[in-house]
């Protein structure tokens, strides 16, 4: 003989069992909320997990400054082409009076046409130092990178990213050729291994993406190309003079990053008024991100919540018509011996199985979120592919990551709410008087 | 004399509409251990306000009943439970099986509310059910059964907790005459065997079948007939 317990949970499911397609639905309405608590935390966490890992990647212990064009209001009345943003003074000023700036790395970049034997590419190119590439995450594929002695000697070296590289030498291995920039030549002495593209974060750091980028020393950038770009804007020119895009200082420990943050803006606004110049530090956004994160999941969470209570008034809704439907069951039960707290267990054991049940397939449902997701996204991609590209780039990469505690969380979530919406209808049962319940047609 | 009830001075009043209805007023009798007491009455005569009473659904405004020592008139709604899960054996005219489960499963349910369910109890089920004749029924449900199967699965529930009396409410009420003739043969033998049985009926010729009619007008006593001396048990 089974125990009492199993009994009882035994004849709950053979009363839901009468009605098998209303037992179904109301599970359906408990599966949605849990699947949902389990997949949108997901999705929140696989934002912003990618967020950090893109700060992360900008590097913790660094601090990055960039030129910033001043707006048009500042720029006005001068006359001729416009010089602004960080000079060669501000970085020898940054690293001869900082003492925590371990290293320090001068960027100058421009969009510039890159030609080889009649094949064009347009890009990013980047006059930098040899620690660029690993301070970017930059892997060589072929070749070398470049070294201090190109750039001590200026050479007319270059290296390519990886999509500058199949665009000019789709059959030809690069290495040893030289390409046209202008009117120079520059030889190609190593190409780099892709790399994902990084998002803009902040409002001073564009989003960056690694694929047409041609790198060179800063020095030959200075020596051949000037600190003078002409730009054709409608049919006029325009002239701006930028000696560097962006310095990376890189810290020598994580606690001065702040501070020492303050001291180059300090340093750079006696010679900066007006402000043409932007800093980003990677570990600020970090907690940022920290404090977003979490309210990322409460929102979401609370979303989840709202389709999880959705779910308990249906549990409700049919648990008061089933406690109707069966007056005449509660009395025979109750002339029979039952007492209240029997017949309150009955049809709280009715509804705790239905949000198990609802629980338990939820999270099933909720833990194929990643290869769901993933086939949809695909499945669109290759019927719509318009509708696709205009979405935002969040929606067409991110990787939805499971929370493990969204599992015990949903799950508990869904059984309390079996109990919550389960105990009126119940106690209604249980209030019943047995006399007028066996009258009961 | 052993008792199985004992009503004294039972009085019931209901407020309806603001008005109070006397139910019952002043009833007393007893029910000697093996009686088969019938109570008749026409509708509104107050003999389902004394059913309600003896089947301990309902608690008088005066008066006891007293089931072996114990007053059910003093006792909360738990404790009355308790005494009909193990005290009491209901047979209704509509016969009230739970549709959902089957013969064998129906007549153990007092049992289930009194935690007393074991492989003894289960073949005291079985047993009983073969002797109400549906050994070969035990796994049917309600609705595969006849009017007259199903009113033996309900005598064969009222018999499962041992209880010091069965009290059949209509209990051929629903039956045509064959079957009704059946279930009252079962009555009878049940209680040459001793059981003490309290029948509520308005069919005199369903009444003749008992050993002590109890006739009920405006909430009173007016006779109290018997019929046969009890019978020695066996």
């Amino acid at each position: 003989m089974l125990p009492h317990w199993l009994r009882t949970w035994q004849l709950g499911v053979k009363s839901l069992a009468l009605h098998p397609l209303r037992s179904l639905l109301t599970v359906l309405g408990i599966f949605i909320g849990v699947a949902s608590v389990i997949w949108l935390l997901a999705i929140g966490e696989g934002i912003s997990q990618a967020a950090r890992r893109q700060i992360e990647g900008l590097g913790a212990s660094n601090v990055i400054i960039r030129s910033i064009k001043p707006s048009a209001e500042v720029s006005e009345g001068s006359q001729g082409p416009m010089p602004y943003g960080l000079t060669r003074d501000d970085f020898d000023r940054l690293t001869t009076t900082i003492p925590t700036i371990q290293r320090a790395l001068p960027i100058r970049e421009l969009r510039r046409r890159f030609n080889y034997s009649g094949r064009t590419v347009d890009g990013q190119l980047v006059g930098c130092t040899p620690e660029y590439a690993e301070v970017t995450q930059l892997f060589v594929k072929m070749g070398r990178f470049l070294s201090d002695a190109d750039l001590r000697d200026r050479k007319n070296y270059c290296v390519l990213a990886s999509g500058t590289a199949k665009q000019l030498f789709p059959f030809e291995d690069p290495v040893g050729r030289s390409i046209r920039i202008e009117e120079d030549y520059y030889r190609v002495i190593g190409v780099m291994k892709e790399r994902a593209p990084m998002a803009g974060i902040g409002g001073s750091l564009a989003g960056r993406d690694f694929k047409d980028d041609v790198y060179i020393p800063i020095s030959t950038l200075w020596n051949r190309i000037g600190d003078m770009i002409m730009t054709r804007r409608s049919g006029s020119f325009e002239g701006e003079i930028v000696q560097l895009s962006q310095v990376t200082l890189r810290i020598d420990k994580t606690e001065h990053v702040l501070e020492t943050a303050d001291l180059a803006k300090d340093i750079l606004n006696r010679h900066h008024p007006n402000g043409d110049y932007g800093v980003t530090i990677p570990l600020e956004l970090l907690e940022q991100a920290k404090t977003t994160r979490i309210m990322f999941i409460l929102f979401l969470g609370l979303i989840a919540a709202v389709s999880l209570v959705v779910g308990g008034i249906g549990i409700m809704n049919i648990m008061l018509a089933t406690v109707t439907e069966r007056t005449r069951e509660i009395g025979i039960r109750r002339a029979l011996g039952a007492k209240r707290r029997d017949i309150i267990r009955q049809f709280l054991i009715e509804t705790i199985s239905l949000s198990i049940m609802g629980g338990l397939t939820g999270v099933l449902g909720g833990l194929t979120c990643g290869p769901i997701s993933n086939a949809v996204r695909s499945g669109l991609e290759a019927t719509v592919p318009d509708v696709m590209e205009q979405l935002p780039e969040v929606i067409q990469t991110v990787q939805p990551v499971i929370v493990p505690f969204s599992i015990p969380l949903a799950f508990g979530i869904s059984v309390s709410i079996g109990v919550i919406f389960g105990l009126y209808p119940a106690i209604r049962a249980a209030r019943m008087d047995p006399i007028e319940a066996l009258r009961h047609e | 004399m052993k008792w199985a009830v004992r009503v004294e001075r039972l009085t019931k009043d209901y407020v309806m509409d603001g008005e109070t209805v006397h139910a019952l007023r002043d009833v007393s009798f007893d029910v000697p251990e093996g009686d088969f007491l019938s109570i008749m009455g026409a509708s509104g005569s107050g003999k389902s306000t004394l059913l309600n009473l003896l089947g301990c659904l309902d608690r008088p405004t005066a008066g006891q009943i007293l089931l072996g020592d114990d007053d059910i008139s003093r006792l909360d709604d738990n404790r009355l439970s308790e005494i009909r899960a193990s005290r009491i054996g209901f047979i209704f005219q509509s016969y009230n099986l739970i549709p959902q489960l089957t013969v064998l499963e129906n007549i153990e349910v007092p049992l289930h509310y009194q935690r007393r369910l074991d492989s003894r109890a289960r073949r005291q089920s079985v047993e009983l059910a073969e002797m109400v004749g549906l050994a070969d029924r035990l796994k049917h449900r309600p609705t595969q059964l006849s009017g007259g199967q199903q009113q033996r699965v309900a005598i064969a529930r009222s018999l499962i907790n041992d209880p010091y009396y069965i009290l059949a409410d209509e209990p051929t009420g629903n039956l045509d005459s064959h079957t009704t003739e059946e279930i009252l043969l079962l009555l009878e033998e049940l209680n040459h065997q001793g059981k003490t049985i309290v029948m509520v009926t308005h069919e005199p010729e369903v009444g003749d079948r008992s050993n002590r009619i109890i006739r009920l007008r405006d909430g009173e006593i007016s006779s109290d007939k018997r019929l046969r001396e009890v019978a020695e048990s066996l």
